[in-house]
């Protein structure tokens, strides 16, 4: 259907439209022509990527002469993937409707690893040898050396891809991963450059976050983006603490011996260069007086993870003099190395800030400000230099440098944290210093300088008043958007007793409680009898999973869920995890259904979906509070308090409840779908705790519904299922329309729709 | 018959409390014979079967041993404990078998009708069909054994569900059981600390299924490096070793021995089976291209430790294995499905067979290259929003049940039909099909069949669905048309009795006329007095039915009545007609062509 908000004719691919994804839109709009950030927060299972990809590429195909390009971040590869097949959908209807004029460009981005199409690179087990076997084949001075011995190998597809050079272009079209694969090996061109080439023509390009908020990877991807690019950050529920981890950094004692390795390898380089070709590094000396910027004019193939802090008057800065000299500056790392090994050695745990950290180091080690900062920079230059090609053996020198910038660059918002052991195994001395960030802001910053709109958008940014603060920035828009249902598709239960009628709870005393353990074990049990396809169901963590998991096993209560259902379980080994998903989603195809074990906070919760009979009903198993006793969050929590008058408590339950309600929002996909959540936990009936779930959950939360017992919410289980069972009116019924056709859209005009709405 | 006697080891018990004596158990046709290995020990038994009454046996996966127990006309029983499932249900077959045949021998007419040589397999297909249809049994005491019809006409129309029952038991492959293996639990002697496991062929399988370096290793060091004994008893020692969860020790030993570090490590075969399988994952579930993407997580970035994030050991981590793999494994495992399809004997026999399927399997993996499009057709499938879309116009018929009620109740619709209330919204719905579309899409269809071969499934599952969509959506519509809960049908509102007797009657008029109508035209004698013989029974019934209108109560008597004249009708023409080809006969009778009656 296609349909006018103010001067923009939308484009969207499906006959219907739901009013909130109308209004969505609406909203979206009003923040693009402000040229402003927006807050935007819609239901799951309401369609929100597709209502924003919809707006935005008609927004920029009303207006030829200013030439949007939509930047879109997704957390996972497989959302990315699965966002692009929507754009897909969107564009083919697009073309259909509009002719040759529509044609777009947009594709995925990902790391060699995803991209490559080399069999030998492929090979590699993780992603770090992926990348240096690339560059094994691929770096300048390999190719070099190639072009006078025939015998050096390199990379075909790289070849290839050089040799076309200005001809080596994608064909205007939707590119997910695996057709630039495909695209790829029949042209007989390395995907991954092409891609990275290809990313700034593009008018759609759709990366991982940390393409954008990580400096590291970042500066290099994401540098030449105009301004005039839109931002999406979706299921930007999380994204504080992306930020976070992209500026934090831990060293640990297996760190310090790598690095020091690393740098032994490293003075042999430079003794061999000494003797075989010393003006090289002459060469180096000269363009570090000049300043770092000159990397602009690297080879592609050998461009590095970037800077990790990224301001740009680093790059304009000369590098400091006492560094310039290769073993001058080897000098310095082996100082601070020896200087890091000594603060390990501690008994005690240690807090410290940045400004204090920097002025010991420059005490003891005599290295200052100035030539920390410079750290990252200059061992990527020397490694350059040297020729190095295995980056992914020398990942512990560069953590180090990554250290020293950071430490170097920020003199707020950051604590150093020493512990001499992790305090639920305090027989085992296992020291970590680690620099972590607090501030969520100063990674996101450079974005919203950068670039005129940033849409942040999830399905729950509950409380939305809240992410502002967090972030620091000012929405021109921000806004909660309800869910208008045809039919009451979700359920959600607070079930606070267990078929015994004794509480159940994942506090502290009691998660260990037999009763507890056993009453969770009955409750599922019972709910495997009784529902139909898939059960998910989300525990606090790994260890207290493992922990009930043996307990039902011991009691034969997983025997007894076993006869109704196939059991598959989340582990921390990754490829497992996707295994035993991809066999539930068959097992959930074939018919009777399967229980998936998860955790809130693991992977499977932030990104996978079980809507449809792939997830009829998610338990999630207690309240999913961090780890309080983390140093770390508690230096957090300090700094939230003391920076934004955040309390601790709230800001706990508000972490905890945004992971529970991310975690049972993925049963729901659309209008048509239904599903059942149940909250286990007492705690889930105390008012403070509850209403900081998101508004579309909690009205549908019923009073009746707050504090059940097993054998009760086994009683409502059953009536919903009956009661979903039934046919029924998609367009919804009297009063309140929730599915809109063209013809409503154009019969309610301007004025009507706010009515109908709200 | 295959066997006049069935023999077994077994423990006769008076009661349940009993411990029993052990012994064996004889039976035959006559009588059961029972003899305790101890000749000193009382309990000797000598029945005769004539004076068995009944069996009642435990059922499989109870907690009770197999107990069969076998009562008398005098409401004594007696009690056997077999020693497993297997024994009990020989027996408890043999007893089923002799008890029916008592029933049929002793009533069994005088009168000699032509009869066939039965195979045991065929009555015992018989017998096991009586026993489970008490509808079909009820129709078979009242026809056979009062000499209305012969069990030769009796099965004859039914010959397809004979047919069917027999073809079903080949056909329909045992899943592997949903529990784990990980529950055989040993059994001790109570005394020693010596344990004992009790493999059987089945759990064997699933072993080797699940573990395929197991299954490696057996087939390698078996029998030529070790017996089949020791393999197993290394196998539970690493089991056990693995359930104390001391990895340390598990090392510790696994570095001593090497066939059993076998056991101990973590299993390579599978190690690499899924990461060729991870390249054929839905891409909306791949986590481990997120894995390959993330380059905050490089080794010590981002938050090192938090709360969620755990402690791993390092070391050892080799012997390390969690309940949780087991149980993917093994879920992963039942979902495949068996892929072995021989008599399952001997261990030897089952690894080679399981060796060889997966053989072939590999083969055909690497020959499919079409997972892309697979892939990318999971994907679209899992964007689009279904709701959004507009009606989905898939050519299609709707599948018309005249009367949906037909399908679900026939006696409520006849009812209806006779009252005259006309179903006519039935009809409103829409046939979406030309002429020329049914054509053509049956045209593309055969040649697709052509190109490719029967695929399954035939019918597109999105077709299907919407044909059954719209058949439900008609039924639901009826209701409006009757007024009244689908559920709640005239049959239900008459006393239980009633409608039970009127049902009974239904089919038992229905069984007459398919026989009196098949054997018309009357060539032979046989079939002259299997006519007789059944119009006799026929008129039978009118009184019968009489009475029933005569019992229910008046408000209901119209209904009933209603509900009875197409079972009179019915009878009325049959028995015209008879009446008819009598009177033709009887015109023809002075001539007696063949000198039949």
């Amino acid at each position: 259907m296609k349909f006018q908000i103010d001067d923009v004719t939308v484009y969207f691919p499906y006959d219907y439209i739901y009013p909130e994804q109308y209004s969505y839109m609406v909203e979206l709009k009003r923040a693009l022509d402000a040229k402003g950030h927006c807050l935007l927060e819609m239901p799951t299972g309401t369609g929100k990527t597709i209502a924003l990809l919809s707006l935005i590429t008609s927004y920029s195909l009303s207006k030829p002469q200013t030439s949007i390009k939509l930047i879109y971040c997704t957390r996972t590869v497989h959302e990315m993937e699965k966002t692009l097949a929507e754009l897909k959908l969107l564009h083919n209807y697009q073309i259909k409707h509009l002719g040759p004029q529509a044609r777009i460009l947009a594709i995925g981005l990902s790391s060699r690893k995803n991209l490559c199409v080399n069999p030998t690179v492929l090979a590699a087990e993780n992603r770090d040898s992926v990348d240096a076997g690339c560059r094994k084949l691929t770096a300048s001075w390999v190719r070099a050396m190639a072009a006078e011995n025939p015998n050096v190998p390199t990379c075909q597809f790289f070849e290839n891809y050089e040799r076309a050079a200005s001809a080596a272009v994608l064909p205007p079209g939707v590119y997910t991963l695996q057709d630039l694969r495909v695209f790829g090996k029949e042209k007989g061109w390395c995907p991954y450059f092409l891609a990275r080439h290809m990313v700034q023509f593009a008018n759609v390009v759709v990366y991982s976050y940390q393409y954008l908020l990580d400096p590291k990877v970042a500066g290099i991807i994401s540098k030449e983006m105009q301004k005039e690019s839109v931002v999406v950050f979706d299921e930007a529920h999380n994204i504080d603490n992306v930020c976070i981890e992209a500026l934090s950094v831990s060293v640990r004692r297996q760190t310090l011996e790598g690095a020091t390795r690393n740098l032994n390898r490293i003075s042999q380089e430079i003794d061999r260069f000494k003797a075989t070709d010393a003006s090289r590094l002459r060469a180096e000396y000269n363009r570090l007086v000049e300043g770092l910027a000159l990397r602009g004019n690297l080879p592609i193939t050998d461009n590095w993870l970037s800077n990790p802090a990224l301001p740009d008057d680093i790059l304009k800065e000369a590098v400091p003099g006492n560094i310039r000299r290769a073993e001058h500056f080897l000098h310095v790392l082996r100082r601070l190395v020896q200087y890091l090994r000594g603060r390990l050695d501690t008994e005690n745990v240690e807090k410290e800030s940045p400004v204090s950290f920097v002025a010991s180091i420059n005490s003891h080690a005599g290295i200052d400000q100035k030539t920390l900062k410079f750290c990252y920079d200059r061992l990527h230059s020397l490694m350059l230099t040297l020729e190095i090609t295995d980056t992914d053996e020398f990942l512990h020198i560069q953590t180090i440098c990554d250290f020293a910038t950071l430490v170097g660059t920020y003199g707020r918002g950051f604590s150093i944290i020493i512990e001499p052991f992790d305090e639920r195994m305090p027989h085992i001395p296992d020291p970590i210093l680690q620099l972590s960030c607090h501030d969520a802001s100063l990674a996101i910053k450079p974005v919203f300088d950068r670039f005129q709109s940033v849409v942040i958008t999830s399905g729950t940014l509950s409380p939305i008043d809240l992410y502002p603060r967090l972030l620091n920035f000012h929405p021109v828009v921000s806004r909660s958007f309800t869910m208008s249902l045809t039919r009451d598709c979700i359920c959600p239960m607070v079930l606070t007793r267990g078929s015994d009628q004794l509480p159940v709870s994942t506090k502290f005393d009691m998660r260990s409680d037999p009763g507890v353990v056993r009453n969770y074990g009955k409750l599922l049990l019972e709910m495997v009898s009784v529902v139909p396809d898939g059960i998910v169901c989300f525990f606090v963590s790994y260890s207290y999973m493992d922990g009930i998991i043996n307990t039902w096993n011991d009691s034969g209560i997983l025997k007894e869920i076993m006869q109704h259902k196939l059991v598959f379980i989340e582990t921390q080994d990754v490829v497992e995890t996707t295994l035993a998903l991809d066999n539930y989603r068959r097992a959930c195809d074939c018919g009777r259904g399967a229980v998936f074990f998860s955790v809130a906070r693991g992977k499977v919760a932030e990104g996978i979906d079980f809507d449809r009979h792939y997830g009829r009903l998610v338990i999630m198993f207690g309240v999913p509070f961090q780890y309080t006793l983390s140093k770390i969050l508690l230096a957090r929590l300090e700094y939230l308090r003391d920076t934004f008058q955040i309390k601790e408590g709230d800001f706990l339950t508000f972490d905890a409840l945004r992971q529970a309600a991310q975690c049972v929002g993925r049963v729901i996909r659309s209008k048509a779908d239904y599903g059942m959540m149940i909250f286990a936990d007492k705690r889930y009936s105390r008012h403070d705790k509850r209403s900081k779930l998101p508004s579309w959950i909690l009205s549908h939360l019923r009073d009746v519904n707050l504090n059940l017992s097993t054998d009760m919410a086994l009683h409502i289980a059953k009536e919903f299922l009956r009661k979903m069972a039934q046919p029924y009116e998609k367009v919804g019924g009297s009063g309140r329309k929730t599915l809109l056709s063209e013809e409503d859209l154009e019969k309610m005009g301007d004025g009507g729709m706010d009515d109908m709405l709200h | 018959m295959a066997s006049a006697h069935v023999t077994k080891r077994a423990k006769y018990k008076t009661t349940i409390k009993d411990p029993g004596t052990p012994g064996t158990l004889r039976m035959t046709f006559e009588k059961i014979l029972f003899v305790p290995h101890n000749p000193k020990s009382a309990g000797k038994l000598d029945v005769e079967f004539r004076y068995i009454k009944g069996q009642k046996h435990t059922k499989e996966g109870s907690n009770k041993p197999p107990w069969l127990n076998l009562t008398n006309n005098q409401n004594g029983s007696f009690i056997f404990e077999f020693e497993n499932y297997s024994d009990l249900q020989e027996c408890r077959d043999f007893v089923g078998k002799v008890l029916a045949k008592g029933g049929e021998v002793s009533e069994k007419p005088t009168v000699a009708y032509p009869d066939e040589q039965l195979s045991a397999t065929e009555m015992e297909l018989r017998i096991k069909l009586l026993q489970e249809d008490s509808e079909l049994q009820k129709l078979h005491k009242q026809f056979v054994l009062s000499g209305v019809l012969t069990e030769t006409e009796f099965w004859a129309t039914r010959k397809k569900l004979l047919d069917r029952e027999a073809s079903k038991k080949t056909k329909q492959r045992l899943g592997f059981k949903s529990a784990m293996i990980s529950d055989i639990k040993p059994s001790t002697d109570g005394r020693t600390n010596k344990v004992t496991f009790n493999l059987t062929p089945e759990v064997i399988l699933q072993i080797f299924a699940e573990k395929p370096a197991v299954h490696r290793a057996f087939l390698s060091y078996v029998p030529n490096k070790m017996s089949e004994r020791t393999f197993w008893t290394k196998y539970f020692r690493a089991e056990y070793l693995h359930s104390t969860k001391n990895s340390i020790a598990a090392a510790a030993e696994g570095a001593e021995d090497e066939e059993l570090a076998v056991f101990l490590k973590q299993d390579d075969i599978l190690a690499s089976e899924a990461r060729k399988k991870i390249r054929r994952v839905d891409p909306t579930l791949d986590m481990e291209a997120d894995e390959g993407d993330d380059y905050t997580h490089l080794p010590d970035h981002g938050i090192f430790r938090e709360g969620n994030k755990e402690m791993t050991e390092s070391q050892n981590e080799l012997y390390k294995r969690s309940l949780s793999q087991d149980i993917n494994r093994h879920a992963a495992v039942v979902l495949e499905g068996r892929a072995v399809d021989v008599e399952l004997e001997d261990t030897k026999a089952v690894a080679e067979a399981l060796a060889q399927s997966k053989q072939k399997s590999s083969n055909k993996g690497e020959s499919g290259g079409d997972t892309s499009r697979e892939r990318l057709d999971r994907l679209s499938r899992m964007t689009e929003i279904e709701d959004l879309q507009g009606p989905n116009t898939l050519p299609l018929a709707p599948l018309c049940i005249k009367d949906p009620r037909d399908y679900f109740d026939s006696q409520q619709a006849n009812a209806l039909r006779t009252s005259g209330d006309a179903l006519g919204g039935i009809e409103q719905i829409k046939c979406g099909l030309s002429t020329q579309e049914v054509y053509g899409s049956l045209r593309e269809s055969i040649s697709l069949i052509k190109a490719m071969g029967l695929k399954e499934p035939i019918v597109k599952p999105e077709v299907a669905h919407q044909v059954f969509d719209a058949l439900t959506n008609s039924i639901s519509n009826t209701k409006y048309h009757i007024g009244k809960n689908p559920q709640e049908s005239i049959l239900d509102r008459l006393p239980r009795k009633t409608k039970e007797e009127l049902l009974h009657h239904w089919t038992s008029i229905l069984e007459l006329l398919k026989h009196f109508w098949a054997s018309y035209p009357i060539t032979t004698a046989y079939l002259y007095a299997k006519v007789n013989r059944l119009k006799d029974a026929m008129s039978n019934i009118y009184p019968q039915l009489e009475e029933i209108k005569g019992s229910v109560p008046s408000e209901l008597r119209h209904q009933v009545s209603l509900l009875v004249r197409p079972m009179h009708q019915a009878l009325d023409a049959a028995i015209q007609h008879y009446e008819a080809s009598m009177q033709k006969r009887s015109a023809q009778s002075g001539e007696r062509p063949n000198g039949y009656v």
